[in-house]
């Protein structure tokens, strides 16, 4: 049998196309985001497989995209990207989004410069490590009564700011301003009520961290001038998400989207892509359930960075404000929602899937806060532990991509083999030889987590940089790591 | 003979369970997904909980039947490691499930039973099923 990738035709040096003709059933072509040398390890599993999968989606409009860090999840691959339009039976499926939805990422800037907290960074990762309640299924000491979590579900990180874990500033340096409108409490169980109450200002598990970084790099000075970065500063970037309270709703309606399969009569070749036309109820509740679990995600976030902000003030005896702990941008990387986009000369409300993928609107755009209208929104790429991480921003060309981006490194070893190829005490022996000190609660996780275990983020961002979907500001290290 | 394997996966985990029947294949299947949340070697059935699912086919009742004994562990920390099936068709299974609160031996967060790949099948040499978890 021919293999999926034989279909495979080069467009440029980042891009290439997997016609509709690979697979039958597909309404639209797939367009992959890769140089050369990733694309042999995208090969490796089955994620062009699931390129093919989603442009089997009802009402899918142009492509169905992979970003250069993709890689095999379920149902959408890691890394996709997929619009749909109502108009023409376009779906909204749960599978787009993931169980870790508003799963994302916010970086925070310092005053200090690395050379003189050097010898400081170990009391700094173990205050965020005594701070953050991390690890599998974490309670944190931020306790919500069932009150306050529906309050959370509407306001997002307002709620936060209101009751004294940060500022409006961060709001307005957050996605949606730390809360997206259309969230219904109504629209979500009992159960993930049950599995969220608990779990507010926790960090989670798996590849869920806290790392403290220095800028090594600028790429455009002018724009980092204006973020208030310069060579040898200090960062601090969170990752998490929605916890048990978005898995019950991501799980609550895949049954609701089975049923709903059934009863539009819609055949994919994946269960876990089920989806609903979304003009649908089921579609219409998934959305409002799925906005609550959004709001409770940048929530969470916003908690984590007031108890990381805490944990500096305290290892370095100043106020965070005095530290310039500034909030740069806070992103989701899994998340469906109605955005705009001009397709053949008409306006039209499309619903733009990301999975594993981060928004980059250019600059100009009526959605971004003031401080971004010149720049273009930030863009933040987590790497590995051993590696870098980058901060970018959107631009016009991302149109293509329905101002889509890539979101991380992307793993192109599975967890069970990096646990079998590494050794925890090594890595942590041979990072700190590299000047990283890292720490983490879950036992498998250091392994699990091995940078080798991932594809280089140099290479993934080289490739958005050059494709032009997204522009370079500049790149950090790891210098101290909390994972959870 | 170990009843379960681990699936190769990028970025999650699966297993593939093998049993004479039905009701071996769904024990094995929980022990194995209890095997990657957890070291459960030392749990004792010292708590006990009844679970009660419905779906169409043997598949979707093994993803429903795991997914309820996560969410039943994400709420009480109970590590379980010990089943009995009283029934089993392709619609429903009910069934006790035995084990303890054991913070220290937790290894893993699985997220969510996933329906990728989902399978259930009849072989020659009994029955055969595949899961995804979303670790």
């Amino acid at each position: 049998m021919a293999e999926i990738w034989e279909s495979l035709k080069k467009i440029d040096d980042n891009r290439w196309k997997l016609p509709k003709s690979a697979k039958a059933g597909m309404l639209a072509d797939g367009i992959i985001y890769a140089d050369d040398k990733l694309l042999d390890d995208i090969k490796k599993d089955k994620a062009l497989e699931q390129v093919a999968n989603v442009a089997f989606l009802p009402g899918i409009v142009n492509a169905s995209l992979a970003m250069p860090d993709i890689h095999w999840g379920y149902g959408f691959p890691i890394g996709g990207v997929a619009a749909t339009d109502p108009d023409n039976g376009g779906v909204v499926s749960p599978g787009g989004v993931g169980f870790d939805i508003n799963c994302g990422i916010r970086l925070v800037r310092t005053n200090l410069r690395y050379n003189e907290v050097k010898g400081k960074v170990e009391d700094l990762v173990h205050a965020l490590f005594n701070a953050v309640p991390a690890g599998v299924g974490s309670k944190g000491e931020i306790r919500v009564s069932e009150k306050e979590e529906r309050e959370i579900m509407v306001k997002g990180s307002r709620w936060a700011v209101a009751n004294g874990y940060g500022v409006p500033a961060d709001l307005e340096a957050t996605e949606e301003r730390g809360a997206i409108a259309g969230a219904d409490p109504g629209a979500v169980s009992d159960r993930a009520y049950e599995r969220g109450k608990a779990q507010s200002g926790t960090l989670g598990s798996g590849n869920h961290f806290l790392e403290i970084q220095v800028i090594d790099q600028i790429y455009d000075a002018e724009i980092a001038r204006e973020f208030g970065l310069s060579e040898g500063l200090v960062t601090l970037m969170i990752h998490s998400g929605s916890r048990g309270f978005g898995y019950q709703v991501c799980d609550d309606y895949l049954k609701v989207m089975m049923r709903a399969m059934r009863k539009y009569n819609i055949s994919l070749p994946d269960r876990q892509l089920a989806c609903a036309p979304l003009d649908s109820p089921e579609a219409k509740q998934y959305l409002s359930a799925m906005r609550a679990a959004a709001n409770y995600a940048w929530n969470n976030r916003q908690c984590l960075m007031h108890l990381a902000r805490s944990a500096f003030e305290r290892a370095l005896n100043m106020s965070w404000q005095k530290l310039g702990m500034d909030l740069i941008y806070d992103v989701a990387h899994n998340i469906a929602k109605l955005e705009k986009y001009k397709i053949n000369g008409k306006e039209k409300t499309l619903c733009v899937h990301r999975k594993g993928a981060t928004r980059a609107f250019p600059p100009g755009h009526p959605e971004l806060p003031p401080q971004y209208q010149k720049t273009g929104q930030p863009v933040i790429i987590p790497g590995d532990m051993g590696r870098n991480s980058y901060l970018l921003v959107g631009t016009e060309k991302a149109s293509e991509t329905f101002y889509s981006t890539c979101h991380g490194a992307g793993r192109v070893k599975s967890r069970t083999a990096a646990t079998k190829a590494f050794s925890a005490e090594k890595l942590v022996r041979d990072l700190r030889g590299q000047g990283i000190y890292v720490m983490a609660s879950g036992r498998g996780t250091i392994a699990e987590e091995a940078p080798l275990a991932y594809k280089d983020v140099n290479e993934v961002v080289n490739v958005v940089h050059n494709a032009g979907i997204s522009k370079r500001v500049c790149r950090m290290r790891p210098v101290g790591v909390v994972k959870g | 003979m170990i009843p379960y394997e681990f699936i190769e996966h990028t970025a999650d985990i699966g297993i593939k369970v093998k049993g004479d029947s039905p009701q071996d294949v769904f024990i094995d299947a929980a022990r194995g997904m209890f095997n990657i949340i957890a070291d459960t070697r030392r749990i004792k059935p010292k708590e006990q909980i009844e679970i009660t699912q419905e779906a169409q086919g043997y598949d979707e009742l093994l993803r429903g039947w795991l997914s309820e004994l996560l969410y039943q562990f994400s709420v009480s920390g109970i590590v379980f490691n010990e089943f009995s099936i009283q029934s089993l068709s392709p619609d429903a299974v009910k069934a006790i499930a035995w084990g303890e609160r054991a913070p220290g031996q937790i290894k893993t967060e699985i997220k969510a039973v996933t329906y990728h790949e989902l399978e259930f099948k009849q072989t020659k040499d009994g029955y055969e099923a595949r899961v995804i978890f979303d670790v």
